[in-house]
């Protein structure tokens, strides 16, 4: 597929989605939803990763964006048994009450 | 079209999408709301993969992180009884402050962009990068002890998940 679009929107495109994702981070108090605006954050730098490999016509760009995701699904997995363990014993998983690491 | 091409077209559509389901992500109160809202915004970074000429890691894309993170996500909040629609919110104060924040932010992105050079894609690009028999020649000849590595760490996150997760005996 012929791409004729400028490097200069993907940036923008990826800034624009980084900072909502940022945003949702610094504006939510469910600890669920600051995960998923991480992931958001994560894949405005893939996207960005993708279209420089693109523009340079150099697979190692897409090669960095499977490791990030593989590093992704094990932050994932262990950052929701993290997020399970805490919901054991606050009974919240809201982040305004997990003040103490120990009780 | 109004001298726009297919491509810059399709490019458009998938950018509002995008920008849409991920601010929808953010302000939602039904936290199932939000993962289905997560699971659009990774379709929609999927077909701009493929418009980059990325066809495998598009695939990719949505199996792992559509497929298997994100049911993660549901699973998780399914077990919390999270699914209801009042959560406790932020103060409006915080709320404000995190806006200015993040447009702070987004000002110092563009502007960092600002008089930078227009290159299109198609200057270098071939269409032949994202073949999976081309990334598979890259992975598995120059990256390939960072391959075995990221095997290692998925093993180590998976016995520390496992381990956070069990009920403590004592």
């Amino acid at each position: 597929m012929i791409n004729s679009i400028s490097i200069n929107y993907y940036l923008l495109l990826s800034a624009v989605l980084f900072t909502i994702g940022a945003v949702g981070v610094m504006a939510r108090r469910n600890s669920i939803i600051i995960f998923m605006c991480i992931e958001l954050m994560l894949n405005a730098v893939n996207l960005l990763l993708v279209s420089f490999s693109t523009l340079h016509g150099d697979a190692k760009g897409q090669v960095f964006v499977f490791f990030i995701m593989a590093v992704a699904a094990a932050e994932v997995a262990v950052g929701l048994a993290i997020l399970s363990m805490i919901y054991r014993n606050v009974k919240s998983i809201d982040t305004d009450l997990m003040t103490n690491l120990k009780n | 079209m109004l001298g726009y091409t297919i491509t810059q077209w399709l490019f458009g559509i998938l950018s509002f999408l995008a920008i849409m389901f991920a601010l929808m992500v953010v302000f939602s109160r039904n936290p199932v709301n939000s993962v289905l809202y997560l699971v659009l915004t990774f379709f929609c970074i999927a077909g701009h993969y493929i418009l980059l000429n990325a066809q495998f890691l598009a695939i990719v894309h949505i199996v792992v992180y559509a497929g298997a993170i994100m049911v993660l996500f549901l699973f998780v909040i399914m077990l919390m009884n999270l699914n209801q629609n009042d959560e406790p919110q932020k103060t409006w104060l915080s709320k404000i402050i995190a806006a200015v924040a993040g447009g702070m932010l987004l000002f110092v992105f563009v502007g960092s962009l600002k008089g930078a050079e227009q290159l299109n894609l198609t200057a270098y690009g071939s269409s032949q990068i994202g073949t999976v028999k081309n990334l598979g020649k890259v992975l598995f000849s120059e990256f390939l002890f960072p391959f075995e590595i990221a095997s290692v760490l998925l093993l180590a996150a998976m016995v520390g998940a496992i381990m956070i997760g069990k009920k403590e005996t004592k």
